[in-house]
C-alpha cells in the first residue's frame, strides 16, 4: 500500500516566538523553520511501515510556499520516496488543507494517511478530522500505537484518563501523538539520496481547491508577562488566597 | 546564536546537531576526565556517514567538498565535543585519494567509508626534529618487496583507535638528495599487523585528552605495495593535504568559539551579582563582543578557503590565515568565557576548563602559530626565508 504523509513547515520549536509589531501574526522573517514535530513522527511511522514490508511507497506532501520543499526534503532524507508540493504563498486554513489533501489522496489512493495530530504553529488540531470526513474514511486520532493489518488497522489512542484501542477499516486517516515513536535523524548518505528523489509541484487550482481563508485574524498578542509569585506561610493562607484573590476555588 | 555562515547547509547542520545532541556535555566530560576515547560518538558519526563526507561516491562516500567536511568538524566542536578524536580521517583520506593508486583506493576507501576501517593516524612529528620536518630521522629502506622502517615518532594520535596509519619516512638519506624536501616517502601502515612486529607505542598522558603516543620502529616491515605514490615525493604529498587540514582545523576552532560564546552569554544573562545580571556590565560584555567579532571574521576567511579549495583554486593563503584567525579567536573566546564564569568556570561540571584546554591546542598543533606567520611573511609578503 501507499502511505501519504502531510508535512507542514513551521517555525522551529526551539525558536522564541515574537509577535509582529502590527499584531497581525508572528514574525517568520529570518526565523528558523522546520518540519512540524508531530509530522516527523508520522514520517517515521510511515518509513517504519515501509521497512517492515507493510508499505510500498511513502509520499510526503506539503502545502505552502516554495521553501516548503525543504520540509519535503527532510521527509525524503528520513526515508520517504517522493514528494508533492502544493505551492501556495498565503495562509492556508485547516479546511483548505483538508480539501487539498483529499484531492491528493484521491489521485494517489493511499492505504493510510498519517498526519501529525496538530501543527505547533496554530495548534488547530482539525485537519485530520476534516480530511476523514471529506473522504468518508474512518479516523483514528491521537494515535500512540499503530498496527496495520491487511484491511484494517488497530490504533491505540491517548484519551483523557487512559488509552483507548480501536479498529478502523482501511483506507483510514490517522493523526499521530508524541509517544508513537522517536523519529530518526537523517544520515549523510540519505540526505544526499533525498536530493535526487522527485518532488512534484502543483497548485491548489490544479487540484480544484480555492484556498482563500474563511477566517479573519483579529489580533495576535503576546501572552501577559508572568507576575512574580508570593510566598505563603501555611496551607490556610494558601487556601484563603486561592479563594479570595485568585478566585479559583469556591 | 546568529552567525555569518551561509544557510545552504542548514539541512546538514540540523541532522548533525540532532546526532550530536544524543551525546550531551556530560558524555564528553565523562570521557575526557577518564581519558576514554568517545567510541560511541565516533561510531555514530561513522554510521551516519559524516566522516566519509569527502570520499567520492564511487568508493561509498558522499563526494562532498571541504565546505561540508568543515561543517562536520565545526558542529562536533560546537556541540561540546572534540573533533580531535576523529579529524585525522578527514585529512588522511585526502592523501590516499589524491596520491594513492587505484588498487589502494579500491582496497581502503570503501572500508573507510563504511566504517569497517579507520584511517585516523598520521605519523610525521619526531622528537628530535619537531617542526623541521625535512630533517626527520625515521628511515624506510627498500629490501626486495618490502621496506624496513627504523626510527621514532612522537605525538602520533589515535593509533589505538585506528586500523591504518600514514607514515612519513626518509627513503633516501638527506646528504644524497638535491633538495631537503626530496627523498621522503609515505606509506600505509596496517597498525594491527605492525603492533608488536617492529612497532611499539607508548601513550603520552596530556592536557587535552588526546589518545596520542610515542612510536618506536625497530625493523618494521611494510609491503612495498603500501608505498603511496612515487618514492621520494612523500613530503610534497603531505604538504598537498595541509590546506585542507588547516581549513578543517579552523572550522573546529570556530565551532569552539561559538560554543564558548553561547555558554558565556547564557551565563552572563543569568548570573545575578550586585542585583543585576553580570552581562549588564560593559566590562563583561565587551570581551564577549570582541571575541564574537573575531570568530565571525575568522569564519568568513574559513568559508573563503573552503570555496577556493572546492573550486580547485589556490587556497594556501586563505587556509593558513583562516587557521591563524580561528585559533586566536577561539582562544580569545575561551578566555572571555572562563572569565565570565568567574570561579565556576574552573569547575569540571561546567565543561569550560575542558574546552579551554582543548582549544588551546590549536595554537600549537597540528601547526604552530609562528609557522603560519612565517608562511604568510615568506610566501605571501615575499620576505626573505628565515629557515
Ligand atoms: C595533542 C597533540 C597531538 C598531536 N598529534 C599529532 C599527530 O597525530 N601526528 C603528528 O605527526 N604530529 C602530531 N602532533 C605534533 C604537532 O604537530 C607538533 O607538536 C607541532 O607541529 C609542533 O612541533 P614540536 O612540538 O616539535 O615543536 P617545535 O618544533 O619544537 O617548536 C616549539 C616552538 O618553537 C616555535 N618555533 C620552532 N621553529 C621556529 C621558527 N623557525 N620560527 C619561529 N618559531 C619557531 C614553534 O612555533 C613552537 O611554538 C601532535 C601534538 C599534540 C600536542
Amino acid at each position: 500500500m501507499k502511505v501519504l504523509v502531510p508535512v507542514k513547515r513551521v517555525v522551529d520549536y526551539n525558536v522564541k516566538i515574537r509577535v509582529k509589531a502590527d499584531q497581525t501574526g508572528v514574525e517568520t522573517a529570518n526565523v528558523k523553520m522546520s518540519m512540524n514535530p508531530f509530522d516527523e513522527i508520522a514520517v517515521e511511522q510511515a518509513v517504519r511501515m515501509k521497512e517492515a514490508g507493510q508499505a510500498e511507497e511513502v509520499i510526503a506532501v506539503s502545502i505552502g510556499p516554495q521553501q516548503a520543499q525543504e520540509t519535503i526534503r527532510t521527509a525524503l532524507a528520513m526515508g520517504a520516496d517522493r514528494g508533492i508540493l502544493v505551492q501556495h504563498d498565503g495562509e492556508v486554513e485547516p479546511l483548505a488543507v483538508a480539501k487539498i489533501l483529499k484531492a491528493v489522496a484521491e489521485a494517489e489512493g493511499p492505504g493510510v494517511i498519517l498526519c501529525g495530530k496538530q501543527a505547533i504553529d496554530d495548534d488547530a488540531n482539525q485537519t485530520a478530522q476534516m480530511l476523514s470526513a471529506l473522504l468518508g474514511w474512518p479516523q483514528a486520532t491521537f494515535v500512540s500505537k499503530l498496527e496495520i493489518g491487511s484491511d484494517e488497522a488497530t490504533a491505540t489512542r491517548e484519551v483523557d484518563g487512559g488509552l483507548e484501542t480501536i479498529k478502523v477499516k482501511l483506507p483510514a486517516v490517522c493523526s499521530v501523538d508524541l509517544r508513537l515513536n522517536e523519529p530518526r535523524y537523517a544520515s549523510l548518505p540519505n540526505i544526499m539520496k533525498a536530493k535526487k528523489k522527485p518532488i512534484d509541484t502543483k497548485s491548489p487550482a490544479d487540484l480544484g481547491v480555492d484556498p482563500a481563508p474563511r477566517l479573519t485574524t483579529v489580533k495576535v498578542a503576546e501572552p501577559p508577562p508572568r507576575q512574580a509569585g508570593v510566598k505563603v506561610a501555611d496551607v490556610a493562607e494558601l487556601v484563603a488566597k486561592l479563594r479570595d484573590e485568585a478566585k479559583v476555588i469556591g | 546564536m546568529q552567525t555569518s555562515a551561509p544557510s545552504d547547509h542548514d539541512e546538514l547542520r540540523d541532522a548533525l546537531r540532532a546526532l550530536c545532541q544524543e551525546f550531551p556535555s556530560d558524555y564528553h566530560r565523562e570521557h575526557a576526565s577518564k581519558d576514554i576515547y568517545p567510541e560511541d560518538f565516533i561510531n555514530a558519526l561513522t554510521r551516519d556517514g559524516w566522516l566519509a563526507a569527502m570520499i567520492p561516491e564511487e568508493y561509498g562516500g558522499s563526494g562532498l567538498g571541504l565546505t561540508e567536511a568543515s561543517i562536520v568538524m565545526e558542529e562536533i566542536n560546537r556541540s561540546g565535543g572534540n573533533a580531535g578524536h576523529c579529524h585525522g580521517q578527514m585529512y588522511n583520506m585526502g592523501t590516499l585519494l589524491r596520491h594513492g593508486s587505484e588498487e589502494q583506493k579500491r582496497a581502503y576507501l570503501p572500508g573507510i567509508a563504511s566504517g569497517d576501517l579507520r584511517l585516523q593516524s598520521m605519523a610525521v612529528t619526531e622528537p628530535t626534529t619537531g617542526t623541521d620536518t625535512t630533517k626527520l630521522k625515521t628511515t624506510a629502506m627498500r629490501k626486495g618487496d618490502r621496506y624496513i622502517v627504523n626510527g621514532q615518532k612522537v605525538w602520533i594520535s589515535r593509533i589505538q583507535h585506528s586500523d591504518l596509519m600514514i607514515l612519513l619516512a626518509r627513503t633516501t638519506p638527506l646528504p644524497e638528495v638535491k633538495r631537503k624536501s626530496e627523498g621522503m616517502s609515505i606509506f600505509i601502515v596496517d597498525l594491527k599487523d605492525a603492533l608488536g612486529n617492529g612497532m611499539e607505542i607508548s601513550p603520552i598522558k596530556n592536557m587535552v585528552g588526546h589518545e596520542t603516543n610515542e612510536v618506536f620502529f625497530d625493523n618494521l616491515e611494510i609491503p612495498a605495495e603500501n608505498l603511496i605514490g612515487e618514492e621520494g615525493k612523500g613530503f610534497r604529498y603531505i604538504l598537498d593535504g595541509l590546506n585542507a587540514e588547516r581549513t578543517l582545523i579552523a572550522a573546529e576552532c570556530i565551532g569552539d568559539g561559538y560554543w564558548f560564546l553561547e555558554r558565556a552569554t547564557q551565563y552572563a544573562n543569568e548570573r545575578i551579582v550586585f542585583d543585576r545580571p553580570i552581562g549588564q556590565n560593559q566590562g563583561v560584555q565587551f570581551p564577549l563582543a570582541k571575541a564574537y567579532v573575531n570568530v565571525e571574521a575568522a569564519n568568513l576567511m574559513r568559508f573563503e578557503a573552503c570555496r577556493r579549495f572546492d573550486a580547485g583554486e589556490a587556497c594556501g593563503a586563505q587556509a593558513n590565515m583562516a587557521k591563524l584567525l580561528a585559533a586566536d579567536a577561539s582562544w580569545e573566546a575561551a578566555n572571555a568565557c572562563l572569565q565570565t564564569h568567574g570561579g565556576f568556570g574552573f569547575a569540571e561540571e561546567y565543561d569550560i576548563e575542558r574546552k579551554f584546554k582543548e582549544t588551546r591546542l590549536y595554537q600549537v598543533a597540528p601547526i604552530s602559530t609562528n609557522l603560519i606567520l612565517s608562511y604568510v611573511a615568506e610566501h605571501i609578503l615575499g620576505l626573505p626565508r628565515s629557515f
